[in-house]
């Protein structure tokens, strides 16, 4: 891939912004990033994923008419004794409690960088037992209400029963 | 221990050449982020917790059923290895740059014989299971992964939370923790000056182009990495259908450039594929650089039928074997820049002679 700037040199700088959930990549030469200002890439030679993280953590929206709201105090995991604030120098987290103890701040963050917070994909078979029935049950249930929307009463019994199941099961 | 014979073959199942499409996909990979749930992620680990985290690993591995369901694997720890070897892990695309940096008994991989398998524990995440084919098999590695997963959530407790999935040490890999990648050759859209359109489009879709050796990289040799970036709110069938309907639309924009180029420009393409594969085999000192953007114009005539008699598996084992490193493993010591950029004039010339004329 060639440089978007000077379309000569190879692009070795991959720049990705992301601004109100709109995303852009710019594909840059060294020779170009260092003449684009913004990307301040002189000073900060290793430009990372963490440190484009770890300023979007920092980042407090602007207050209207300058009224400054005071945060309560740096808050810290138990199990690991990471403080949000390492989090936001570090750009990573530093258990999996951490996702609990910050998630005020990281549901944002999510939904800035994926567009969303919520999973939808795949759950342990072993350890997410309750939470895979949950998920079948509502699977369930959709269809259920669509057999009844089609009147297929016959298939719809048999589904109210298997979720009559499945809900026994649950703790 | 197999390890040390992947060491010394070039040649990796990946680079075979095989797979559907293998004329444009060169390999598929997926990669699943896990932890293990209350254990300080790797950056936050002494070389002490790191180790446990590996024998937790190396333990669950050992498994039957592991043998059973996946097939054999063999750990070995980063120590044991010495730099030369972590980066060959590195060229044959088994670990990542990051994780070949530190040789510490906290670090280490995890492989299957045939390179088809490889589990990175402590880099970033405590265990990075990663799949690697040939050709445009998105499906089959994701199947692999998916098994690999399933057989080790037996024995370890993956950190898991019902709204934000599998938790990882990155907030950008958070949920399915799956990154899908297609390595592409993309000859004929860089030569009729597509490459940059069609592939600047995909940022839009929520896709990730890189070069050859991941993050960072730069496209040598017009191979290009595309891969999802966007890993929560999405299920990992969802990413993968996304990567391969992508994949397709990218493929046949390549044949079409490619077409062009056989029937619009025949004598100018001719000339460019002879002149690297004269170039290729008749130079006495080439370097890195040079001869895998020649092997791309070489393996773009093989694949037209412009040059016959050429394989395209000495192709893709040759941009293997010129990387510096596997040079130096070749000849068992260290060289030089000067020394490498002769043997791997040699090599080229020696692996291309056969098919001369």
């Amino acid at each position: 891939m060639y440089c978007e700037e000077c379309k000569k040199r190879p692009a070795t700088v991959h720049v990705t912004k992301i601004v109100n959930n709109k995303k852009t990549e710019r594909h840059l030469c060294e020779y170009c990033a260092r003449e684009q200002e913004q990307i301040g890439f002189g000073f900060e030679p290793s430009f990372s994923i963490q440190k484009l993280l770890a300023s979007l953590l920092n980042y407090e929206p602007p207050t209207p008419e300058g009224i400054s709201i005071a945060y309560p105090e740096p808050t810290k995991c138990e199990n690991c004794g990471l403080t949000y604030s390492q989090f936001g120098q570090l750009g990573k987290v530093g258990c999996s409690e951490c996702y609990q103890r910050f998630s005020e701040k990281l549901s944002p963050l999510l939904r800035r960088i994926h567009g969303s917070a919520r999973h939808t994909g795949k759950i342990p078979k072993r350890t997410g037992g309750a939470i895979r029935l949950q998920k079948e049950i509502e699977h369930l249930r959709q269809q259920l209400q669509n057999a009844i929307q089609r009147e297929e009463f016959e298939q719809a019994a048999q589904l109210r029963d298997q979720i009559r199941e499945l809900e026994k099961k649950l703790p | 221990m197999f390890i040390k014979d992947i060491l010394n073959r070039a040649n990796s199942k990946w680079m075979e050449g095989t797979g559907p499409e293998s004329d444009v996909v060169i390999s598929c990979r997926v990669r699943l982020a896990r932890n293990l749930a209350g254990v300080p992620c790797p950056h936050l680990l002494n070389e002490e917790q790191g180790r446990q985290v590996v024998k937790r690993v190396v333990d669950a591995i050992a498994h039957k059923e592991v043998e059973k369901i996946v097939g054999h694997l063999e750990a070995v720890a980063l120590s044991e290895l010495s730099a030369l070897d972590r980066q060959i892990l590195v060229e044959k695309h088994l670990i990542s740059p990051q994780h070949a940096e530190a040789a510490t008994q906290s670090r280490a991989v995890v492989l299957r014989e045939d390179e088809a398998v490889s589990i990175l524990v402590n880099e970033e995440d405590h265990l990075r299971i990663q799949c690697l084919f040939p050709g445009f098999q998105l499906n089959v590695a994701w199947d692999l992964a998916n098994r690999v997963d399933d057989v080790l959530e037996k024995r370890l407790d993956f950190a898991f939370d019902e709204k934000y999935g599998y938790l990882t040490a990155c907030p950008t890999n958070v949920g399915t923790g799956m990154r899908a990648s297609v390595m592409m050759h993309l000859p004929g859209l860089v030569i009729t000056n597509q490459a940059n359109r069609v592939l600047s489009a995909l940022s839009q879709l929520g896709l990730a182009v890189r070069g050859l050796y991941g993050e960072g990289t730069e496209a040598a040799g017009n191979l290009f990495q595309i891969s999802n970036q966007i890993t929560l709110g999405l299920t990992e069938e969802e990413i993968i259908n996304n990567l391969t309907a992508v994949t397709h639309k990218i493929l046949e924009q390549e044949r079409m450039a490619r077409e062009l180029l056989r029937t619009q420009t025949k004598e100018q393409l001719e000339d460019r594929v002879g002149r690297a594969f004269g170039i290729l085999t008749n130079a006495r000192i080439i370097t890195s650089q040079e001869a895998i953007s020649y092997l791309s114009d070489v393996r773009l005539g093989a694949d037209l039928g412009i040059i016959r008699g050429v394989d395209t598996r000495i192709l893709n084992e040759l941009i293997v074997l010129t990387r510096p490193n596997f040079l130096q493993k070749l000849a068992g010591h260290e060289m030089s820049p000067f020394a490498r950029d002769l043997k791997r004039a040699s090599i080229i010339r020696e692996k291309l002679a056969p098919s001369k004329g």
